[in-house]
């Protein structure tokens, strides 16, 4: 691990407004990340952990404080901005997958190199990755023909086919059983322990949550 | 990759993705066949026209162009134009509107045969009595008719006395006399054909007929045909231009509605893509790319379905209607269905690139 640390948050705010009504989703929070560290985020519904990925990951900008991810200051952002940062800089697992349904497990990796505008053969270092994710021969399979545990281990390969900066995974084992949640943990230990993956997993589950270097507790839109 | 992704997602939904093409292709067909019509039924007209074998053409001062309307009075042909030099023989006729699409034509048929050489039967011959009728061909197929037959028009019953082959005139010619009694209009004539002696003297005796009748509208028989263009008949452009508008609207509304849908389908998946780094333009490249090939795809069947249409035509009334293809309406038609989808496509379009991509990722 690197002593500079790729994510730096310093008094990060959000806040909603849903009607007529503000919302402080994050009241708050500072964080660092070392460059190949795997931080796991566990808290209850309503702590903010979601709010801190999508403002990691570029999908809603801060309300104030600073996010600097690999140096770029997040804050004041344009969406044109935070487009490119989630095309070039961060990778996401999500619960659900999130697969695209009409195209098959290798085109849903392709799509990601097609948006980052990489459209050249995979990489031989990939190429092992998809051997140590284990759907080398599931690649020309629909989402629909794919088990759990093989639709989130191509949407993993999926986040990382571009080297992200950092691999974002909100719940990745939320939807799959304790046999394949073991298996995608291992594999994303497995990416950071190979490839210095940084990686920052929001769970609600400890057992997950220990499959990270350390593990943050967030609570009320700050962390404990 | 992104072809690759529309063709799947056209794929994904075959019902709608074949419902968008079939309506699409319906609006191209409604354009290209009544384009084909306009245009079939005025080149047949033309070469109806053209097969009466007359130089020049007279028509009285009231009426459009092309449509019958108004008559002259059929005396002007011995007292004026056969008197003119170079007039070999002048031969009136009148034209009666049955309907829409049909009429009926009264010739004399001495001065006719002379001017065209006779119509060529392939049953029959020329009428012999006040109620005979020749019909051509094709009028005689539709109505399945034989010598002998008697049809029934203009309230009164007439007896096929030839088949002729088609391309000459009219569908449908009896007495001139007869015609003329019965329509009220004794002694008057819709046209004169006339037949001058050399093809260089034409234009002098046109010169000299427009000479002694300046009111009336004096053709030569070329100049003529090259008048049978929707934009002569009266209405008829604004007419296409309305069921061009229409396919216009056709295609926006079924676009709309199935993009509309897609797009309501898929947020989730526009989600996924915003979170890969996919920018709203990119979004909007998919669906505008959906769009277009659907536009395509409808075109191809719409022009297939015009043959269709024609063949039904020709097959089923042949003797009222001709359909004819227009290659140069087959860009146009396509342009007009891309137009109206793309326009359709717009706002499903712009909502689906707006989308915020955490409420996307969130939609069930």
């Amino acid at each position: 691990m690197s002593d500079a640390p790729i994510i730096s948050i310093r008094d990060l705010r959000k806040v909603y407004r849903v009607g007529e009504v503000e919302v402080q989703a994050l009241r708050g929070v500072d964080l660092d990340v070392a460059r190949g560290e795997f931080l796991s985020i566990i808290g209850p519904s309503g702590s903010g952990k979601s709010t801190l990925f999508h403002i990691i990951g570029g999908l809603t900008p801060p309300t104030s404080g600073s996010v600097h991810i690999a140096g770029l200051d997040l804050l004041g952002l344009t969406d044109a901005q935070r487009t490119e940062l989630r095309k070039t800089s961060v990778g996401f697992v999500f619960q659900k997958y999130n697969l695209l349904p009409t195209l098959t497990a290798r085109d849903n990796i392709e799509i990601a190199r097609h948006i980052a505008h990489k459209n050249g053969p995979l990489d031989p270092q990939f190429e092992e990755v998809l051997k140590l994710l284990g759907i080398a021969g599931r690649l020309d399979h629909k989402p629909r023909a794919l088990s759990g545990g093989e639709q989130q281990r191509v949407a993993i390969a999926r986040a990382i086919v571009n080297h992200p900066a950092i691999l974002l995974a909100d719940e990745p084992t939320g939807n799959l059983d304790t046999e394949n949640s073991n298996a995608v943990l291992g594999i994303l230990r497995g990416l950071n322990d190979r490839l210095g993956q940084t990686i920052l997993m929001i769970t609600h589950n400890p057992e997950a949550a220990a499959y990270g270097h350390r593990v943050v507790r967030m609570r009320d839109g700050r962390i404990e | 990759m992104i072809n690759k992704l529309v063709l799947e997602n056209l794929k994904h939904r075959p019902v709608r993705t074949l419902l968008s093409i079939l309506a699409i292709g319906i609006q191209v067909t409604m354009v290209l066949t009544l384009v084909g019509l306009s245009k079939g039924m005025l080149n047949d007209q033309a070469r109806r026209a053209e097969g009466v074998g007359a130089d020049i053409l007279v028509r009285p001062p009231s009426g459009a162009i092309i449509i019958s309307g108004g008559q002259m009075l059929a005396r002007i042909i011995p007292v004026v134009i056969e008197k003119q030099p170079h007039v070999t023989v002048a031969s009136g006729v009148l034209i009666y509107g049955t309907d829409l699409f049909k009429s009926i034509t009264g010739i004399d048929l001495a001065s006719f045969n002379k001017m065209s050489g006779g119509f060529r039967f392939v049953h029959g011959g020329p009428f012999q009595h006040p109620d005979d009728v020749m019909v051509d061909e094709l009028y005689a197929a539709q109505h399945k008719l034989h010598v002998g037959d008697t049809i029934q028009e203009m309230n009164r019953p007439w007896r096929v006395s030839g088949i002729y082959i088609p391309g000459m005139l009219a569908r449908m010619v009896v007495p001139l006399d007869t015609l003329q009694d019965l329509t009220a209009n004794t002694g008057k004539v819709t046209l004169v054909y006339v037949k001058i002696d050399q093809p260089a003297n034409i234009n002098p005796a046109i010169a000299a007929l427009s000479e002694r009748l300046k009111e009336y509208k004096i053709f030569s028989m070329q100049d003529y045909v090259t008048l049978f263009s929707p934009g002569n008949i009266p209405m008829l452009t604004e007419f296409i231009y309305v069921v061009i508008g229409l396919g216009v609207l056709v295609g926006f509304l079924v676009v709309f509605l199935s993009m509309y849908t897609a797009v309501l389908e898929r947020t989730r998946e526009i989600g996924v893509l915003k979170a890969l780094g996919a920018s709203p333009g990119f979004i909007l490249n998919i669906l505008l790319r959906e769009t277009t090939l659907l536009a395509v795809a409808g075109s191809i069947l719409g022009i297939a379905l015009a043959y269709g249409t024609r063949a039904l035509i020709a097959n089923l009334i042949p003797g009222t209607l001709v359909q004819d293809i227009v290659y140069l309406w087959w860009l146009i038609s396509a342009a007009i269905a891309l137009v109206g989808a793309l326009l359709g496509a717009v706002y499903p379009g712009l909502k689906a690139a707006r989308q915020d991509a955490i409420e996307a990722l969130a939609y069930e």
